[in-house]
């Protein structure tokens, strides 16, 4: 059976949840072979093996902390000349993407990022991507070299398949170029206790609307009762009141959670961009003119200071 | 020396508009209005930063697309750019990002260039891998995502606010840089700027004058293949009620309904 390399993103050897998620799709294609790169690489295979992996590639060097993305593609492509997959998926992380771009341009394989589906297909894996801010959905294929594919979070289930998960050192030689640029510092993002924005089952996000900083504090209470991350719109984000890194949008980050509660957000086009695919929408605008009443399953016209307190503590009692 | 700075534009549908597909499946730029990427004027604004800082500077913006992506580098000459390459030919049509990369790498090249800076991502076909790609073509650094960056020194500085991290970078020139939305709000063009656009130089190349073959690009050429598109149903109406005081209330017993509590 044809194998498919699946690169493996993780922090300090904690899987991240898209990797299984890729596992999922690689196994529709063939045997998956991870590559888990950097610190706590080894630590990755249990999960990986339990997920489908039959072989999990290791390398670990001081190149891949201190210089941006080139070390990861010299060993990527060490991974590729080693096993001449069918395919090779990355998450669609920055990173990631970049990643699977520089591969391709090597390789000289065409590239598709963004995948929110793969299937096998007659003349190779067939992704759906979703453009447009999600107003279009198109069927896509690599028509040369070997198909090298981003695929979105929360694209596929998570699912158990125990394999062998034999772990393997990848031996990888450093181009000169690897070490063109040098990351001089790291400063860790402060972890909320909150799921992650891209991949969390449901999405709590405040706008404009929200009218200040220690105001998000009424939809923190809201996400917290339903185990939600937060968001915010650019608007938020640029009045200073959220980190841009909870941006929701095409420039902030792409969701796509089975609840997406919207608070004081219009729904400008660059906001659906991030958000349409969401599987069941909720919003709540004192507007009944606004746009994002249009994407909606459930809206409230209503000023959000009434309504969120009272939904958090209707949720509390609930679960009560 | 001059610090030579080219600056990567797009041409791309207005996202406020209502976009299509063509029915070869490549962009339907007929039907609606085009403009310059909002995304890339974050890119000329810290080219006209960097150039101010720069004891001596040229900025030139670069494209590649149809004739009328000349818009867009009329947008950015009226912002401050020096001068504008505009790669234009029929064979181009239905390029994919391996193509359009290999475009862009050998007309950097032939313009020169100590700089090279583009946008985050498009807005139309939104990979955010193009400056990556320009990096590894043109096998210099990438110094990609900057919501800060300065240049002095032969040295570039930027500030990657990653996913899980925020980094600090550094690389020599020349290199590939991309800023992000984050890196500073991008100028209006004045009047006089527009005034002196028009007489800015505007250098057109087809694909002989870059030495690459037509079946290197455009729909025959391209590394990936569009096998349908189809427009997203639109949702169905959903409830929306007026809050009298229980739509909290409500909204509670949708969400058990849909079993979210
Ligand atoms: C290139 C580009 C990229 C962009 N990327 C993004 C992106 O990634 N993400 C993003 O979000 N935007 C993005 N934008 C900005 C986008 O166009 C909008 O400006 C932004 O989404 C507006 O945010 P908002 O909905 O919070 O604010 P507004 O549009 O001002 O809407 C605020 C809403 O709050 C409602 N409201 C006010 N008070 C209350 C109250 N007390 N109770 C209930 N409702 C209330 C109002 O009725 C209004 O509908 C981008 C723009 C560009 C040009
Ligand atoms: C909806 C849609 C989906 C697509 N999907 C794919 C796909 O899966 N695979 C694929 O290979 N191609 C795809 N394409 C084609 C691809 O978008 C173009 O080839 C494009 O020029 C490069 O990708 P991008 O614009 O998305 O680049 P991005 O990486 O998003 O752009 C980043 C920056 O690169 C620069 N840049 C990009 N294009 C140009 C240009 N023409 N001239 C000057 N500077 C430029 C700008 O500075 C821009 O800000 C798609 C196009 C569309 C419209």
């Amino acid at each position: 059976m044809a194998e498919v390399l699946v690169y493996v993103d993780h922090v300090d050897g904690a899987v991240r949840k898209p990797t299984l998620e890729l596992l999922t799709l690689a196994r529709r294609l063939g045997e998956p072979v991870a590559v888990a790169l950097g610190a706590g690489a080894g630590a990755t295979a249990a999960v990986l093996a339990e997920h489908g992996a039959v072989k999990v590639l290791t390398a670990d060097a001081p190149e891949f902390a201190d210089y941006l993305v080139v070390p990861k593609v010299d060993a990527l492509q060490a991974a590729y000349d080693a096993v001449s997959p069918a395919a090779v998926l990355l998450p669609s992380s920055a990173e990631a993407k970049e990643i699977a771009a520089r591969l391709a341009v090597r390789i000289g394989s065409g590239l598709l990022t963004d995948a929110v589906d793969l299937e096998a297909g007659a003349d190779g894996p067939v992704a759906t991507q979703s453009v447009f801010a999600a107003s279009f959905t198109t069927k896509t294929r690599v028509s040369r070299g070997t198909p090298v594919i981003t695929v979105k979070p929360n694209s596929a289930p998570v699912e158990a398949a125990p394999a062998a998960g034999a772990v393997e050192t990848l031996a990888v030689t450093f181009g000169e170029r690897s070490t063109g640029t040098k990351i001089v510092s790291r400063s860790p993002r402060e972890s909320t206790g909150r799921p992650e924005l891209t991949e969390a089952a449901i999405v709590v996000s405040g706008g404009r609307g929200v009218n200040g900083a220690e105001n998000f504090a009424v939809i923190e209470a809201l996400a917290d009762s339903l185990g939600a991350a937060v968001g915010a719109s650019r608007a938020a984000v640029d009045a200073g009141w959220y980190p841009h890194a909870n941006q929701v949008g095409q420039t902030g980050k792409s969701v796509s959670p089975q609840l997406y509660i919207a608070s004081g957000i219009s729904g400008a086009i660059q906001h659906r961009a991030g958000m349409q695919t969401s599987k069941t929408i909720v919003a709540i605008n004192k507007d009944a003119e606004a746009p994002i009443f249009d994407l909606v399953d459930y809206g409230i016209v209503g000023d959000l200071f009434d309504v969120v307190p009272k939904l958090t503590e209707e949720v509390e009692a609930r679960k009560g | 020396m001059s610090l030579r700075i080219v600056v990567c534009v797009k041409y791309v549908p207005d996202a406020t508009g209502d976009r299509h597909f063509a029915d070869d499946l490549t962009l339907d730029r007929d039907d609606v209005d085009g403009l310059l990427s909002e995304l890339d004027e974050y890119a000329v604004e810290q080219a006209l930063q960097i150039a101010g800082e720069a004891d001596d500077a040229e900025i030139t913006v670069l494209t590649v697309g149809p004739e009328d992506a000349k818009d867009a580098l009329r947008k950015a000459l009226s912002m401050g750019a020096d001068k504008a390459v505009h790669v234009e030919d029929d064979a181009l049509h239905g390029t994919d990002v391996l193509g359009t990369s290999l475009v862009l790498a050998k007309a950097i090249e032939k313009t020169g260039y100590d700089l090279v800076i583009c946008g985050m991502a498009s807005t139309d076909g939104t990979m955010g891998v193009l400056p990556a790609i320009l990096a590894e073509r043109l096998g210099v650094p990438q110094v990609t995502l900057l919501s800060e960056v300065s240049v002095g020194g032969g040295q570039v500085k930027g500030r990657r606010d990653g996913d899980t991290a925020s980094e600090l970078l550094e690389a020599s020139l020349p290199a590939v840089v991309s800023v992000t939305d984050q890196s500073g709000e991008a100028r209006y063009p004045s009047f006089k700027g527009i005034m002196a656009a028009k007489k800015k130089p505007v250098q057109s190349f087809d694909l002989e004058d870059l030495d690459i073959e037509p079946g290197d690009v455009g729909l025959a050429g391209a590394w990936t293949a569009v096998d349908g598109a189809t427009q997203r149903p639109a949702r169905t109406a959903g409830t929306v009620v007026k809050d009298e005081g229980e739509g909290g209330k409500q909204l509670a017993a949708f969400l058990a309904e849909r079993k979210f509590i």
